[in-house]
């Protein structure tokens, strides 16, 4: 019975931290409808300003967590004007060559500028070690990044389903050239939308680098799984990217817990399960 | 006959020349990709042997000519060695950091008439694939199997052994587990964790469950490594006095500054150490430095690529400049010299190192993490080499 209930923290925590990287993903492939696997670099390139931040300048986390959020939407913006917004509409194939040789270039950058070494964040005290949840202890960092992941899927559903900007969002996806014409400024919409999505990227670069430390190869290293929990949920979807990750979650700790020697198998087997079964994701809109 | 004359003098001259030429080294290594601090760490050994003993062996310039391998690819590896041979002309082979570009570069050499050093591929079986294969790097076997000794002697009897699923780890698990079970102890359990893991919660689970008092622990250095440490300690497995054996390849110098906090007090069993305390290891240490810029990313490699131009540049000297590769491996079999890592010899019958195996446990001396060297194992060879 408690191993179980160990599987399960440590089901919902990996889940969490899953959700809280990937979801930046979503927004991009689902409601702007580009498919953007520079994301892994965006979260590489938030890790690398936060862990710069605490280690050689001494600022305390949370500051290095929004100077590293602050910088990606920053940086996000003219990428977004000159380099993004000529392939809004292009094909996927045209989307993923880009942005392929786009992470490409930010990770030759990222070892030429932080070196091949690993880098880490220094973390605050309070969430250093482990925490003690009665029957047995969890690390702080991860319950932490699952109260952020929380944070994260709320705040993102209330901005788009329950305010103006939301509206004008799904407006502009569904019909830009009706969008614009009742006034609404799509290209800004997209801008701000984008921006967003990086700076979701960096923080999840930043909450996941205990489990996903960062180092040059980062980007790619992880684009696989990233790209796995945006079609299992349904690209786009809140809901749907949360359920995929405590679902693949928990099928990639159980598996590792009782069979580590048949490592991803099941995580892959769950993952073509639910495609075939949910073609277009768990929550995903029918094209 | 004039002409003859002239014929006959610059034959003369090509001969004199050929003589005192520049030989060329290739060296075949990752100097861009995942392990590129790897392949910088070969070029700071041979950038460091250039400077303490100079780029010349009596008449002959050594030229040092790279390829760069990003990732184990056997293909791409034995396309780059034909290349080095056929194209570049060289006379010698080196470098080599995954053991399946080593075996795919073998056949070639016979035919080539050129020998290979290897100076870090860590298989025992990379010396039977060709008898011009020399080795100064070490083996998995080589390093791990001192540890059972260790673990029996602080009173362990029962272990764990966990390791990633690959050959290294297999061969470090193999060696572990037969020579702690040859000196009593008992292997409770032995897990082998995908390559992709990037969450160990529930393989801490698992060694807590298991009731082992140590685990013996193999993963490839880099951003695996810091995970499993990390978690380690912050699944308590480190407050409940279990203790964290491994092979030195988890705690290499150029990943402690983050290791450090997570992995102190942790028993590592290795060839080399950057703190080992002797003059041919500190004359290495600033050479290699100074190449580096930065001293924080030296590694082992680096003492496995300036030993290997130690070999070198003795087959040279042996056949002084001639290619003959058959007789310039005959030359060190046997060879005993002073590494930067202690007193090393070439096995005569495998081409093996024989080294010293240090105990090391990672200790935080003035402000820097370093793998501190508590007891010497000496004179080992590879417990993992069988005859061919």
């Amino acid at each position: 019975m408690q191993t179980i209930l160990s599987i399960g923290v440590d089901a919902f925590a990996y889940g969490m931290v899953l959700f809280v990287i990937s979801i930046g993903l979503s927004v991009t492939m689902g409601l702007m409808k580009f498919a953007n696997l520079a994301h892994g670099a965006f979260a590489m390139i938030g890790g690398y300003v936060a862990s710069y931040a605490t280690q050689a300048l001494g600022w305390h986390f949370g500051f290095a967590l929004l100077a590293a959020v602050a910088a990606c939407m920053v940086l996000a913006v003219p990428l977004e004007r000159f380099l993004y917004r000529r392939f809004y509409g292009a094909s996927e194939l045209r989307q993923v060559l880009m942005t392929i040789g786009l992470t490409f270039m930010i990770i030759g950058i990222a070892n030429w500028l932080m070196g091949p070494t690993l880098k880490t964040i220094a973390l605050p005290p309070a969430l250093q070690g482990p925490v003690d949840i009665g029957f047995r202890s969890v690390p702080a960092h991860k319950i932490f990044a699952a109260v952020v992941g929380l944070l994260v899927a709320i705040g993102l559903w209330l901005l788009i389903e329950r305010t103006f900007f939301g509206v004008k969002l799904r407006a502009a996806v569904d019909d830009a050239p009706m969008a614009e014409a009742l006034g609404i400024r799509t290209k800004i919409v997209y801008a701000i939308s984008f921006s967003i999505a990086i700076g979701l990227a960096a923080l999840g670069g930043v909450v996941g680098a205990q489990l996903l430390p960062i180092e040059p190869q980062y980007a790619l290293h992880h684009m696989v799984t990233f790209l796995v929990v945006v079609s299992v949920g349904g690209a786009g979807s809140i809901g749907g990217a949360l359920a995929a990750c405590l679902i693949l979650g928990t099928v990639k700790t159980t598996g590792s817990y009782l069979m580590p020697e048949f490592g991803n198998f099941f995580f892959y087997l769950a993952v073509i399960a639910i495609v075939a079964v949910f073609p277009n994701g768990l929550m995903g809109r029918a094209k | 006959m004039k002409y003859l004359l002239q014929v006959t003098a610059a034959v003369a001259l090509c001969a004199g020349v050929a003589h005192a030429d520049v030989i060329k080294v290739g060296v075949v290594g990752p100097f861009s990709g995942g392990a590129a601090l790897q392949g910088r760490n070969f070029q700071a050994g041979i950038e460091a042997y250039f400077a303490l003993h100079g780029k010349t062996v009596g008449e002959h310039e050594i030229e040092v000519i790279y390829r760069d391998l990003p990732a184990a690819d056997p293909g791409q590896s034995a396309a780059l060695t034909q290349e080095l041979i056929v194209g570049e002309g060289v006379q010698y082979l080196a470098g080599y950091y995954y053991t399946p570009d080593a075996m795919a570069a073998a056949p070639i050499l016979e035919e080539a008439n050129v020998p290979m050093v290897i100076f870090n591929a860590a298989t025992s079986a990379i010396v039977n694939a060709s008898p011009l294969v020399v080795r100064t790097s070490f083996t998995t076997f080589q390093t791990s199997t001192p540890m059972a000794t260790v673990a029996r002697e602080r009173g362990i009897s029962k272990a764990i052994t966990v390791v990633s699923d690959y050959g290294p780890g297999i061969d470090a698990e193999t060696a572990f587990v037969r020579a702690f079970g040859a000196a009593g102890g008992e292997t409770v359990q032995s897990v082998r964790m995908p390559m992709t893991t990037v969450d160990f919660s529930p393989i801490m689970q698992r060694i807590k469950d298991s009731g082992a008092e140590a685990v013996f622990a193999f993963l490839p250095a880099g951003p695996q490594t810091l995970g499993f440490m990390t978690a380690f300690v912050e699944n308590g497995l480190k407050d409940a006095g279990v203790q964290l054996l491994a092979p030195g390849d988890l705690t290499q110098e150029s990943d402690l500054p983050v290791l450090g906090p997570n992995a102190a007090g942790m028993l590592t069993t290795f060839h080399y150490a950057v703190s080992h305390n002797s003059p041919e290891n500190i004359a290495f240490i600033e050479a290699a430095s100074n190449w580096l810029g930065n001293p924080d990313e030296l590694s082992f490699p680096a003492v496995g690529a300036y030993d290997g131009m130690t070999v070198i540049a003795r087959m040279i000297e042996a056949t002084d400049g001639r290619q003959d590769a058959a007789a310039a491996v005959e030359a060190v079999k046997g060879m005993e010299w002073i590494s930067p890592r202690g007193p090393v010899s070439i096995n005569p019958e495998n081409r093996h190192l024989t080294q010293n195996i240090y105990l090391r446990e990672v200790a935080e001396v003035e402000g820097k993490w370093i793998n501190h060297e508590l007891q010497v194992f000496e004179n080992q060879g590879d417990p993992g080499w069988v005859a061919p």
